[in-house]
């Protein structure tokens, strides 16, 4: 049984996209697509990774970062952040916050893949 | 019974002419023609309602009984007239400057706008007024049965009295119709002034055509009918000084107070500059008007069997000689003065009534506020016109219950003497500071029992609604009790001893109770404003720019003066004060100004207590009363000028934080924007990538998949081209480069184009107004219907209603074409008003799928069609108003 990835995203056809690409390559992909509950659904189903976007209705991704570095349970739950803000401040905020990896969108299919082998295996 | 018939008919003519003429008048009125209708000679003639059927009939039969006396009415009003400059003035230049609606509003203004007072000057108006109705339905009725009597013998009092309900209907119907169609009682009634106008007229000549009949028809010249009245009993005359004194007095008084009086001379008054014409013009119509009084008289009595009432002798002479002609004309004059009368006094009374007693309650009623709920104009113009519906009824009722007995003379005497009441607290009001309300207060009341005890309850005759007791030996015995002879004064004339006691006890309570009280601030400030009002010409400052809510003032205010009229003087406000849109800062002259404005419709008294309630202060301030206290020159000129600069330096700041805070919040917005553009961007740009390499690297994939996938590559490319379209175009607005493909068009259609663009959805319920939409538009129909559809778009998209409508309605105003779009959703916050037609700016946290362009480019693109677009603030929904310029041509087919 592979690896569970919970993508927390809001926009239908990335989330689309990135199930299949993980799905493939045998990761068990969950999905969740606002800030609310998010917290709720990340302590439920306890993943191995998470992929979280930014612009989410409701809460921001570093709004939900924050509270999963500040979760005793949680602290080394590896984040992987993507997100359509480009900006080098938006990078070291994320940093700031803990994030393990940074990626802005775009991102090529391959490089997502390589990232989420990689923050799992450590 | 030709004759009777003929009358009738000929009453119906003159009655629909007078409709049309009152029709025509407010028309041109409204259409800003007619400017003759605001001359001083229009002013004089409507003066004329002085002139009632008690002058057309009563006066001779006055002459008859009392000879040369009658002319006492006259020279009361006469001096009144010639004295103008050192009174009437004054009170026209108050009335106009505070914005008066009524006697009442007057009184009760100058005393601190206290409603109290007010109450109780409408109850004595109103008491004072009825008889005085009664007596007019009375000599139409009576003169209708004239007529009758000479045909058919005697007319029963059934008759009469019905004739007297027909016109008393008439009237109502009259005085509703042109009397309550503006709800601001401050605005002139063109129609009805007119016609007050025309029928001063009608009744001047008719009865100078009875006078010229009755001394050459009648009698063979002027040296002739100098010997008739010379031998009539008229010659035996005995002036009695004190009744001359005392009628002269009191008809002055009468002139300055009474409601119907007041109306045509201060609150109708469009230019003080026509009190000038007036003051010889109006004397020389009393003159004419009296000419030939003595002889009718003097040939009647000699004429008519005796016990014939002297009253009807103007009418009774030419029909007795057969002139029916000329008895039909004379009927004319005394029917013309008889409605004018009532027309006018229903017209001030249901003000009055409806301001100050109808208004305040309903409003308690519901709650205190005007924010409340319910259109407060519609209360008012109906508590206006059932209190009119009131007023005349109360005359009819008065009438048929007093049965008509009395002579005309005697009830007009009655009512004069009860509304001279009102004297000293208004003279004293006009020339002395130290009036206060308790003062006005006690004398009113004063006057008023007074009044009441002397002389309209023994009115009615003795053991009627007083019994003969009391006028022998006086309430319990009491014998300096008795109503002809308090005090002990005996053998005075019934009315001079009433005009004596009555203004005497009244204007010693008035004086020694102003003296005994302390006024309150606001009594202070106001009577400062009255009796320095040439030195003075802004209002009170009582009003400081406290935390008012803009927003709720315009809500109120909305419902009293009608959402046009109060748009366009809060946005005027705005503008003056530097703001854009539609709130004013709530600074003292905008507060005041608004104060004016309804107090215009609903009277000072509740236009105060309206705007304290949203301000949450009604009291005076230290800065008000050291304004009034240090009054000479210098201080006011040092003061002012420091007022002037320190308001002016008020306003930069204000504009200044105005400005900065829109910076800050466009900086801010500037980082945003950046940020915004690179999100929106780069979102499809991911799902293409990732479809794209999807379908690249994997080669298992079946057909479905392969369709599915290059459909999203396909679909996000659209949605990339379209927010780079948007971009450019609001790029290409913005620098002002942009092509208009001009031509010219029906809304309607653009409207249906925009709708059906946007049809989508079937959850928004639009509503339209077709009819409205039947306007021809010169303008880019392209950018104007994108204008649209951006605007239901958004209605689509926010409207958080469970039944989510929107309205979308058209109306022409000042020569543009406004289009309001308004849903009934929540609205949008107002900290947001600013914020909406700026770039990617989604307020809130709504997540949909727009940019946040919209708006912004619906703003560039009203700018380039030579129009605004803006939200409105203060309606139920989000409302947002689009304005065109517009060639008024309506589509004529």
């Amino acid at each position: 049984m592979g690896k569970l990835v919970l993508l927390i995203e809001d926009e239908p056809n990335i989330i689309e996209a990135i199930s299949f690409i993980l799905s493939r390559d045998g990761w068990e992909v969950k999905t969740h697509s606002n800030g609310h509950d998010a917290m709720d659904v990340v302590r439920a189903r306890r993943p191995d990774l998470v992929i979280l976007d930014v612009m989410l209705p409701g809460r921001s991704g570093f709004d939900l970062l924050g509270d999963i570095r500040g979760d005793a349970a949680l602290e080394a739950l590896p984040v992987l952040m993507l997100t359509a803000r480009g900006q080098r401040k938006d990078r070291e905020m994320a940093e700031a916050a803990g994030v393990n990896r940074y990626m802005t969108k775009p991102f090529s299919n391959a490089d997502v893949l390589e990232a989420v082998r990689d923050l799992v295996r450590e | 019974m030709a004759t009777l018939k003929l009358l009738i008919a000929v009453s119906i003519v003159y009655v629909v002419f007078l409709f049309c003429v009152a029709f025509a008048a407010d028309r041109a009125a409204r259409q800003g023609r007619g400017a003759w209708l605001r001359s001083p000679l229009i002013y004089t003639l409507s003066l004329s309602i002085y002139c009632t059927a008690w002058t057309f009939y009563g006066a001779v039969g006055f002459a008859a009984r009392s000879g040369l006396e009658y002319l006492t009415i006259y020279l009361g009003p006469t001096l009144v007239m010639i004295g103008w400059w050192w009174s009437l003035r004054k009170l026209v230049r108050i009335g106009r400057a505070q914005r008066i609606t009524s006697i009442a509003d007057m009184i009760s203004s100058r005393y601190g706008k206290s409603n109290l007072l007010a109450v109780i000057v409408t109850l004595i108006a109103v008491i004072g007024t009825t008889p005085y109705i009664a007596l007019q339905l009375q000599s139409v009725s009576l003169s209708f049965a004239a007529f009758a009597e000479t045909e058919r013998g005697l007319v029963d009092a059934g008759a009469v009295q019905d004739t007297a309900l027909y016109v008393a209907l008439g009237l109502v119907v009259f005085t509703i119709l042109f009397g309550t169609r503006n709800l601001d009682a401050n605005e002139r009634h063109h129609g009805v002034v007119i016609a007050i106008a025309l029928e001063a007229i009608v009744k001047l000549l008719a009865l100078l055509a009875v006078g010229v009949f009755v001394v050459w028809g009648l009698s063979d010249g002027i040296v002739h009918t100098l010997e008739r009245i010379d031998a009539s009993q008229i010659a035996d005359w005995e002036v009695s000084p004190s009744r001359w004194t005392g009628l002269t007095l009191v008809s002055a008084a009468a002139f300055l107070c009474l409601p119907r009086m007041f109306q045509v001379m201060v609150v109708e008054n469009e230019d003080e500059g026509h009190l000038r014409t007036a003051s010889w013009a109006f004397p020389v119509y009393l003159m004419l008007i009296s000419l030939f009084v003595v002889p009718i008289a003097a040939v009647g009595l000699e004429v008519m069997p005796t016990g014939a009432n002297p009253d009807l002798f103007v009418l009774k002479l030419p029909l007795l000689a057969g002139q029916e002609g000329l008895a039909i004309l004379s009927f004319l004059g005394g029917f013309s003065s008889a409605t004018s009368m009532v027309v006018v006094a229903a017209i001030a009374l249901s003000t009055m009534v409806s301001n100050h007693i109808v208004m305040p309650i309903w409003l308690r009623a519901t709650g205190g506020t005007a924010t409340i709920s319910g259109d407060v104009r519609q209360v008012a113009l109906l508590a206006r016109r059932l209190s009119i519906a009131g007023i005349v009824l109360l005359g009819y009722v008065y009438f048929s219950l007093s049965g008509g007995g009395t002579a005309l003379a005697a009830i007009g005497l009655v009512a004069f003497v009860g509304v001279s009441q009102f004297l000293p607290a208004l003279m004293g009001g006009l020339f002395w500071r130290g009036a206060t309300r308790t003062g006005a207060l006690a004398g009113l009341c004063t006057g008023f029992v007074v009044w009441l005890y002397c002389l309209f309850l023994p009115s009615f005759g003795p053991g009627v609604l007083l019994p003969q007791s009391v006028f022998d030996a006086g309430p319990l015995g009491l014998g300096w009790l008795r109503p002809y002879a308090l005090f002990g004064a005996e053998g005075m004339d019934s009315v001079v001893h009433a005009v004596m006691w009555s203004l005497l006890l009244n204007t010693a309570a008035f004086i020694i109770g102003s003296i005994l009280s302390f006024p309150s601030p606001m009594e202070r400030l106001q009577g400062a404003q009255f009796v320095n009002v040439f030195e003075h010409s802004r209002t009170a400052g009582s009003w400081s720019g406290g935390m008012a809510q803009s927003e709720d003032l315009l809500i109120m205010s909305q419902r009293i003066m009608g959402a046009r009229e109060a748009q366009a003087l809060f946005a005027d406000m705005a503008r003056r004060q530097g703001l854009s849109g539609y709130l004013p800062e709530p600074s003292p002259e905008f507060l005041e100004r608004l104060e004016r404005e309804l107090s215009g419709s609903v009277g000072a008294a509740t236009a105060h207590a309206m705007i304290s309630q949203i301000i949450g202060r009604a009291a005076v301030s230290v800065e008000d009363l050291l304004a009034v206290a240090d009054e000479t020159a210098q201080i006011m000129e040092y003061s002012s000028q420091l007022e002037a600069k320190s308001e002016e330096q008020a306003r930069t700041a204000r504009q200044l934080r105005e400005a900065n805070k829109l910076l800050t919040q466009l900086s801010l917005q500037k980082d945003e924007f950046l940020s915004q553009v690179s999100h929106e961007l780069r979102t499809p740009m991911t799902s293409i990538r990732a479809f794209s390499e999807i379908l690249r690297d994997t080669s298992e994939l079946g057909p479905e998949a392969q369709q599915k996938y290059s459909s999203i590559i396909h679909d996000e490319s659209r949605r990339l081209t379209r927010l780079l379209d948007d971009l450019l175009d609001l790029s290409v607005l913005e620098s002002g480069k942009v092509t208009l493909n001009t031509q010219s068009g029906r809304l309607g259609d653009m409207l249906d184009r925009a709708v059906a663009a946007t049809s989508g959805d079937p959850g928004l319920h639009i509503i339209r107004e077709t009819a409205q939409e039947d306007v021809w538009l010169t303008t880019d129909h392209d950018r104007l219907a994108q204008v649209f559809i951006n605007l239901i778009a958004n209605a689509r998209k926010y409207c958080d209603a469970p039944e989510p409508r929107l309205t979308i309605q058209p109306r022409m105003q000042d020569g543009r074409l406004v289009v309001d779009f308004s849903d009934n959703g929540s609205g949008i916050a107002m900290a947001d008003h600013g914020l909406i037609f700026e770039k990617f700016s989604r307020i809130g946290e709504t997540k949909t799928s727009g940019a946040g362009l919209g708006l912004a480019i619906c703003r560039e693109i009203m700018a380039r069609l030579g129009g605004t677009i803006s939200y409105l603030p203060g309606q139920k929904g989000a409302t947002f108003r689009v304005v065109l310029p517009v060639e008024t041509r309506l589509a004529a087919q």
